[in-house]
Order: C-alpha cells, then structure tokens, then sequence
C-alpha cells in the first residue's frame, strides 16, 4: 500500500537556529497525530540529530516534514536533504561511537535507535538523504 | 542568539535553562559559566533542566563538558529535573552523562551540594 | 455498470415507489430477530438511511464492493456493523440485518410473471450477499478493537504504582511480560517518580514467569533513565530460573541494585535515607 501523504512541508538547514526551526516543526507534526510523549520527543530528538548532521558535515541542506497513512496506522515522516560531500563508508557511518567530524558518533545511530524506520541514501559527491519514520503506537 | 543566564545564589550558581538551546547557546554557556565560576570561587553549580524538551547529544554532551570544567575549579555540577520521557530518549540514543550527578528537582540538588561541602569541609578535601 | 441503466431498472423503481413499505416491513423483520435490544426507532433510521444509499446502486450486480459507488454504503454498514459489535450482537445476527431485506424484496416481486424483474432481483440478491459479507467484515474489526481496548484497560489495572515509604515507589510486575507492556508500565513509573517526588523506585519481578532480552533491556533501560532523573531503582524477586536466564543471555545487570525479596529492597531504600527499622526496645540492645 503506498502510504498517503499529507501536506509535507520544508524547512531550509542554513543556520544553527534552523536547527531549532526544525525540531518544534517535528514536534508540531508529532502532537498534532497524538504520538506520546515518548515517542513524540524520540522522535525530535533524532530530527535534532540528523538536522545538526545536514548542517555540519552536509553544509546545509533542507529538512521535509510530513503525516503519513499506510494499513491504518498514521505516522510522521521527516527526511533530510544535503548536497555534500556524501559518506563514504555507510555501515562505518552507522556504527557507534564514529564520526567524521566534532560530536560523539551518536548522530545517525543514535537517531536510528530513536525511530521505527531508517534510510539513509548517500552518494559521495553528491550529497546525503537520511528519511526516519515514527508510527503511532 | 539567546543566552542562558547565570543567577548565583550563596556559593552555587544556578542556570536555568528556559529556551529551545541551540548549539551556539549552549557553547556561549559553556563559556559564560567557566568564567562565572572562576570569577566567583562557586563550589557548585545546578543545571535546571525541567523545562528541558529536549536533550540530543549535543546538549547532552555539554552536562558532562560542564561538568570537567567545574572540576577544574573544584566545584560539583548536578543536572536537575530532567523529565521521565527525556531520560528515557536519552538512555536509547545511548547518551551516558559520565558521571554527572543528578537529582529530581532543584531542592534535592541544592541539598546534594550542601551535603558535599560538608564532607569536605569535614574531611579537609576541599584544599585539594 | 452501477448506475447506467438506473433509469429504467425496474426493480430501482419497484424499490423506490415503495420505499416506506419496504423499510417497514425490513424494520418488522429485523425486529423480531433482535429481540428488544434494540428500539424500532433505532432500526427505522438506520435502514431508511441505508436504503436509500443502496437505491442509487440497486441496479449494479455487486461485483466490485470497494469501489467509489459504495463508499457510502459502505461507511454506513461500517457504523451499524461497530455499534452493532458494541452492543453485544452476535454476528449473525449483525449480518442477518442486511438478509432480511432479502425477503422482503422477494415478497414485494412475488408472483409477478416478469423474466427481467426476476433476473434483476436476483442480482440484487448477490449484491446483497456481499454487503452482509462486509458486515462480517466490520464487525470482526471492531471486536479486535474492542479485544485491544480491554488488554490495555487491563494493563492499567495490573500494573499499579504504590507507594511503600514516603518516597518508596514500587511496581510489583505479574504474568507474562512483553516488550510492549514493560515500556509502558516503565514509562508510567518514571513519571510517578516526578509526580510523588520519591527518589526510590522497586521494580519487583516476583510474580513475573519469563523475561527476554528485550524484556530485561527494558528494565535495565528503566534503571538507567530513573538515575538520569535523580532517582534510584533497585529490582526484586528475580526468580532463580529468570536469575537463569539473564546470565545465559548474557545481559549484563552491571551495578544495578537487586534484591531478594521486595521487602530487603525497601530495607534497602530506607537505609539509604537513613532510616533504620528496629523492633521496639531492641534499640537499646542493638
């Protein structure tokens, strides 16, 4: 079943306080489905990750924030989009405690463990797409 | 960009921290407070966090940053209030405070500290 | 081909020419069969609303239910089917609802000497086949709904947090615990350590037959997010073939408090706030 969208909409990541920008639009996104607030500060604290990621290592980018449908369930989908350089090595990427720059290396793994689905698309070169979903429980 | 404010009460200082932190805020903190601690000789320092949202690695990584720097001063550091569905992200994204103290709420943390300062006034570990 | 030859379908307009009498004589049916459950006002609304959705595809053969044309339809049958569910109906007395027009149909063309009206109605009648079917359909749906809106009732119940001391919290855990109930039974604890301002928490696991690993990194989870807040949690009643299994799974339980029994955890979390239980006049002796 393709899941149905809804009205997903996009923040630019040019500056540290879009950062900011992007977590309370998640969080927006996240109360108005009802997740719980387990789940709804999972959720930003993993957009806030992947958010400061496209900032630093992608040098900018743009966040997509959107409610999804898919067999009855509802869910929030937020993706990340930069034009960097691109991860080499992606199963390093995802492994504890690595990072290609400042940070703990919790980023992407970390943001992963904090979500129900994961994707991470990234070509060296030409920029990284990380896509993370959070159903309604 | 907000900064935090640093309130000092007796010899602790309290930050509380009332806004949505972006990194460059919480850098700036990070500043603010190595001075404030050497310009004052506090002996601790209390981090409020209950109206805290949300803590990511970065802000997470900022107690324990904190944390060393007060060392260095001889100061403690205790992170108060963090909220049930905040430890529970942090404990899954795998974020450890390393040794950061911690307590329930601002009252419980004040006594943390008292109680430190007494065993070291006690024990002569503050001329250490 | 639902709509195409509505006008001019001859059963579409037997149908609707004798709507009132239809829908009376559907009513009387259904009304005999439920036994006064239900008011005959009721069945009277909920059948005039659902014939007149079915007049405009009378004439289709039913082929297709999930089509646009039966949106409709289909959304009323949903709601009677649920409310239905609600109310206790058995099921066939649910789908039964929808077959009784079947008859009434049948007596209304009764003895009319008509091939195509003949040839049509029993058409109607397949079509009427598949919407009991969706009946059945919503019906099971809204009895899982109803199955999964109990088990978390109940979970609520099983699961509560009582306080044991003036800051002494503790969750006596019971029966099979799965991933799912331990992170809500968890989160509720966490949020009662904040709400009573207790530094101490007991997750007694005395009553607990089996824990796995995602059970028994839930509950170490647990103990780590309670210290992030302040608070000290300690676990009880580790059973020895569940003590068993968490070496064999190889979880490590690291520094974390366990007690035999609950009653050593709170001796536990009384000591540490310097409270002492002794018997009256042992004091003197101790």
């Amino acid at each position: 079943m393709t899941p149905r969208s809804d009205g997903p909409e996009e923040l630019p990541i040019r500056a540290d306080d879009d950062v900011v920008r992007v977590r309370q639009l998640v969080r927006t996104y996240a109360q108005q489905v009802k997740l719980s607030l387990v789940d709804q500060t999972k959720l930003v604290t993993a957009a806030s990750e992947l958010a400061r990621n496209t900032l630093v290592y992608g040098g900018g980018g743009f966040a997509r924030v959107e409610i999804i449908t898919a067999d009855g369930r509802t869910g929030i989908r937020a993706s990340f989009h930069d034009e960097g350089p691109g991860i080499p090595d992606l199963s390093l990427a995802l492994a504890d405690g690595w990072s290609s720059g400042k940070g703990m290396g919790l980023g992407l793994s970390g943001a992963r463990r904090l979500v129900d689905e994961f994707d991470l698309d990234s070509e060296v070169g030409r920029g990284t797409v990380v896509m993370v979903v959070k159903w309604k429980r | 960009m907000e900064r935090v404010p640093i309130l000092k009460i007796g010899g602790v200082l309290l930050v509380s921290i009332q806004i949505d932190l972006q990194d460059q805020s919480v850098l700036a903190l990070q500043e603010d407070l190595a001075e404030k601690i050497s310009a004052t000789g506090a002996h601790g320092v209390v981090i409020d966090i209950s109206a805290v949202e949300i803590v990511d690695s970065f802000i997470g990584r900022m107690f324990a940053t904190i944390a060393s720097i007060s060392r260095l001063f001889d100061a403690d550091t205790v992170v108060v209030g963090m909220r049930p569905a905040v430890a529970i992200t942090l404990v899954e994204l795998g974020l450890t405070l390393g040794g950061v103290r911690t307590a329930l709420d601002l009252e419980r943390g004040m006594r943390i500290l008292e109680n430190i300062g007494r065993e070291r006034g006690r024990t002569g570990l503050e001329a250490r | 081909m639902v709509g195409e030859a509505e006008h001019g379908h001859r059963l579409t307009e037997l149908l609707r020419s004798n709507t009132d009498a239809l829908v009376a004589a559907w009513v009387e049916a259904v009304a005999t069969t439920l036994r006064g459950r239900t008011t005959g006002a009721e069945l009277e609304r909920d059948f005039r609303e659902l014939f007149t959705s079915l007049l405009p595809v009378a004439s289709g053969d039913g082929r297709d239910l999930s089509g646009h044309a039966y949106a409709e339809l289909r959304s009323l049958l949903g709601d009677l089917s649920r409310s239905r569910a609600r109310q206790n109906f058995s099921p066939s007395e649910t789908a039964s609802s929808v077959f009784a027009l079947k008859r009434v149909v049948f007596e209304l063309v009764n003895g009319q000497d008509d091939a195509e009206l003949f040839r049509q109605v029993l058409s109607f009648s397949t079509l009427l086949d598949g919407l009991g079917l969706l009946t059945f359909e919503a019906y099971a749906r809204a009895r899982e709904e109803i199955i999964k809106e109990q088990s978390e009732q109940l979970l609520e119940l099983t699961t509560p947090v009582v306080k044991l001391w003036e800051g002494v919290l503790a969750v006596p855990l019971v029966g099979t615990l799965d991933s799912a109930r331990t992170q809500v039974v968890m989160e509720k604890l966490l949020e009662a350590l904040v709400e009573t301002g207790s530094e101490h928490a007991i997750i007694d696991i005395t009553g607990v037959l089996a824990v796995d690993t995602q059970v028994a990194q839930h509950l170490l989870k647990t103990v780590v997010a309670a210290r992030l807040m302040g608070a000290e949690c300690t676990i009880s009643g580790i059973r020895p073939q569940i003590a068993q299994t968490i070496v064999a799974l190889g979880i490590e339980f690291g520094d974390i408090a366990t007690k035999a029994t609950l009653a050593d955890a709170l001796r536990h979390a009384l000591r540490r706030d310097g409270v002492e239980v002794v018997r009256k006049g042992e004091r003197g002796a101790l």
